[in-house]
């Protein structure tokens, strides 16, 4: 046993800021005092405060440790492991508190988060089968096994509420019952881990933090609808995730909790796991069992729904990463216990991949109808440099953005529809005044074109043509006869695309139109960006009675565009001008304006 | 593994290291001094003993930390035991080989280990 545990992040943000020499550094530090035999150095998956990476916690004080470096994490063993003395500089310090705390669930950031799905992440060890057994791990399968029927598993999942974390939300309990239902010598389970929104990264984190959570609550789905074989679709973008989830199906295997005879009950099941190239339509369902199978990833009609003919034409389950998470829990705890959580149509939690303008970049969990307003100003810890929260985006290139205005609605499935917007995955994008809306509808959509596969002529020329409109908007050249056409094309590309990509595709046109209108028509009667963003309306102007003649400005212009005689005011030459802001930048007497 | 009961046995068994990361409000806490002169006095021996002990039972609700001098340096190695909603107690010149008598009398027991605390000491 060992008085302390050193937990140091092992996921994708804090691996990117260094905390796989943190790790080093402590082992090597440890060693040097000998202290190998008193402290052990975990490596977790994700805290979810990402922003302050490398994340270090040491047990049993719980003290968090924010930013840490090679040289911090020496600090950390001559001080807090070798002579009991928390490192004061190095803990979170949480500005709502005022100071430096040393507990997680102090903080403003961790304190209305109700960590469900994330539960294990952070806590344990991902590489260690022992350490998810320790935390109750398979014991919800023990218990589905042992105790309940496969229907007696579906009604709890029925009774819990539990909708599809993907985005759609479809009661997850009614997709094993239909799927239990169908008639079939084989059937598959199935988990989307080909998570594609920019900015989202939730599905990452569970399988990088708590791998062996989804493998259980695939093994209990195929028990309660009769299938033996699964297979986790992952991206192969995310090798954390995909190498930690080998090994947990490995240990799973050796431990005999997955293959034949589980737990003596005579139930058998086993998984595989198939790499996705990267394609966003991959996370369709249906283009997502087509690449299973070893072909192109295209999209199919439905019906057939997979329930019936999924994989290999065979009744197929789908479930996303998150809301596998959620079942282990909803078995050991029970309907009830999960459908006290959230608001009257949305149960439990959601977890939120939190990134744009907000202080607090990172990965959250909070109760169905929780309010943006929390999320963004309590939990998120505000928009940085003291600007002003515009909207946030949900959904990603399925969703749409929530004004300002609309901050206080409790998010759920059916209030984010209700607004124009969708849960989606989970990405949340903040953007504050300096976001051009019509810029971010055009992002998303520059995605979508992109990724679209082509099958289905509304998704593959519709989207085309909405960019095209866009790019005209943006760049001065539309007429106001272009925005009743974009819009009728929205309609168009939404209601007759094959599948989900294309059928969402329009929503963060549609609701950039909604709650931004006079931001579209200042763009194309005005010929301005009222953000300051589309480059091509911009122009850079020199204010002579602030310009002190420095230089700095000339210097830095990459295209010569800028001339003066020195301590004499400058001017910029328009046409030579490629608008990259670099004299604004540069100038110190914000003689530069931007109009 | 062929059953749930093998399993939950497993599980008992491995969750020692888990006890740690819960939070530490309503647990026992015992200190011991490891300043410089508690060090010199011999208090990692006492710690370590303190840890293989406490382990050894599978006590789940006692954490073992450190602390600094408390201004007895005469007195080193010097050991806290906080038992919640108890006034703490302070045990002095402890070696490992009085580790085992205080986990089984104090911790475990409830009972005061009266011959090594400061009281006596100083009495």
């Amino acid at each position: 046993m060992y008085r302390a545990n050193v937990l140091v992040c092992g996921g994708t943000g804090c691996t990117a800021s260094g905390s796989a020499s943190v790790i080093e550094s402590l082992n090597a530090g440890i060693a040097a005092h000998g202290l190998e035999k008193e402290v052990r150095v975990v490596t977790t998956g994700c805290f979810g405060l990402c922003e302050k990476g490398p994340i270090v916690v040491v047990y049993p004080e719980g003290a968090f440790y924010q930013s840490v470096t090679a040289d911090d994490a020496k600090e950390i063993v001559s001080e807090h492991l070798l002579k009991g003395r928390i490192v004061g500089r190095l803990l979170y310090q949480d500005e709502t508190a005022g100071g430096g705390v040393s507990s997680l669930s102090e903080t403003a950031f961790y304190k209305k988060q109700l960590r469900v799905a994330l539960r294990n992440c952070g806590i344990i060890d991902p590489e260690d089968i022992g350490e998810y057994i320790a935390v109750d791990g398979y014991q919800a399968l023990g218990k589905a096994l042992t105790e309940y029927t496969p229907e007696q598993v579906v009604q709890v999942i029925i009774d819990s509420g539990l909708r599809g974390r993907g985005g759609a939300g479809f009661p997850t309990g009614l997709k094993w019952k239909f799927a239990a239902a169908s008639e079939g010598d084989e059937k598959y389970v199935c988990c989307n881990a080909d998570e594609g929104d920019p900015g989202a990264f939730m599905d990452r984190s569970v399988l990088e933090g708590d791998p062996h959570a989804v493998i259980e609550a695939m093994a209990i789905a195929g028990y309660a609808i009769g299938a033996r074989q699964g297979y986790v679709y992952v991206r192969a973008e995310y090798p954390i995730a995909v190498r930690r989830l080998g090994i947990a199906i490995d240990q799973a295997r050796e431990m005999g909790l997955l293959g034949e005879d589980i737990l003596g009950s005579g139930f058998g099941f086993d998984l595989d796991i198939r790499l996705g190239a990267g394609a966003f339509v991959c996370g369709e369902e249906t283009a997502l069992m087509t690449s299973i199978e070893g072909r192109r990833g295209e999209p199919r009609p439905r019906p057939p729904f997979p329930a019936k003919e999924g994989v290999f034409g065979k009744p197929t389950i789908l479930n996303n990463v998150e809301t596998y998470a959620n079942i282990p829990r909803i078995i050991m705890l029970g309907a009830e216990w999960f459908s006290s959580m959230g608001t009257e149509k949305s149960k439990g939690t959601k977890v939120f991949a939190l990134g744009g303008k907000i202080n607090n970049t990172g990965l959250v969990e909070i109760p169905m109808g929780t309010t943006l307003r929390e999320i963004v100003e309590e939990i998120g810890g505000g928009v940085p440099n003291g600007k002003k929260f515009k909207a946030a985006q949900t959904g990603g290139p399925s969703g749409g953005c929530i004004p300002a205005e609309k901050i206080d609605v409790p998010i759920d499935y059916d209030n984010l529809l209700a607004i124009g917007s969708m849960m989606g995955s989970g990405g949340l994008i903040v953007m504050d005044e300096d976001n051009c809306m019509v810029d971010i509808a055009k992002f998303f959509l520059e995605f979508t074109v992109d990724e679209s596969c082509g099958k289905c002529s509304p998704c593959r020329i519709g989207t085309r043509r909405m960019l095209e409109i866009l790019t005209r908007i943006t760049s001065g050249n539309a007429e106001m006869d272009d925005l009743a056409k974009l819009e009728e094309l929205c309609y168009h590309v939404k209601m007759n695309s094959l599948c989900g990509l294309g059928q969402t595709a329009p929503n963060p046109v549609l609701s950039t139109m909604r709650y931004f209108k006079d931001e579209y028509i200042a763009h194309i009667e005005d010929k301005t960006c009222p953000a300051g963003v589309c480059k091509e309306l911009l122009s850079y102007t020199i204010l002579a009675d602030k310009c002190i003649g420095c230089g700095m400005c000339r210097k830095v212009c990459p295209a010569e565009a800028i001339s003066g005689e020195r301590k004499e005011a400058h001017s910029i030459d328009t046409n030579k001008c490629v608008k990259c802001g670099a004299c604004e930048t540069a100038c110190k007497f914000k003689a530069v304006v931007r109009a | 593994m062929k059953s749930l009961e093998e399993l939950k046995a497993l599980r008992d068994k491995l969750q020692s290291d888990m006890a740690l990361r819960e939070d530490g409000e309503d647990k026992i806490k015992i200190l011991v001094g490891m300043a410089t002169c508690g060090i010199a006095a011999g208090a990692r021996p006492v710690l370590t003993e303190f840890v293989d002990e406490i382990a050894k039972r599978g006590l789940r609700n006692v954490q073992v930390g450190q602390t600094g001098c408390i201004g007895i340096c005469q007195y080193e190695p010097v050991v806290e035991v906080f038992v919640p909603g108890l006034e703490k107690v302070t045990y002095v010149k402890m070696t490992p080989d009085k580790v085992a008598k205080v986990v089984s009398g104090h911790i475990v027991g409830g009972a005061i280990v009266q011959e090594y605390t400061i009281g006596s000491e100083t009495a």
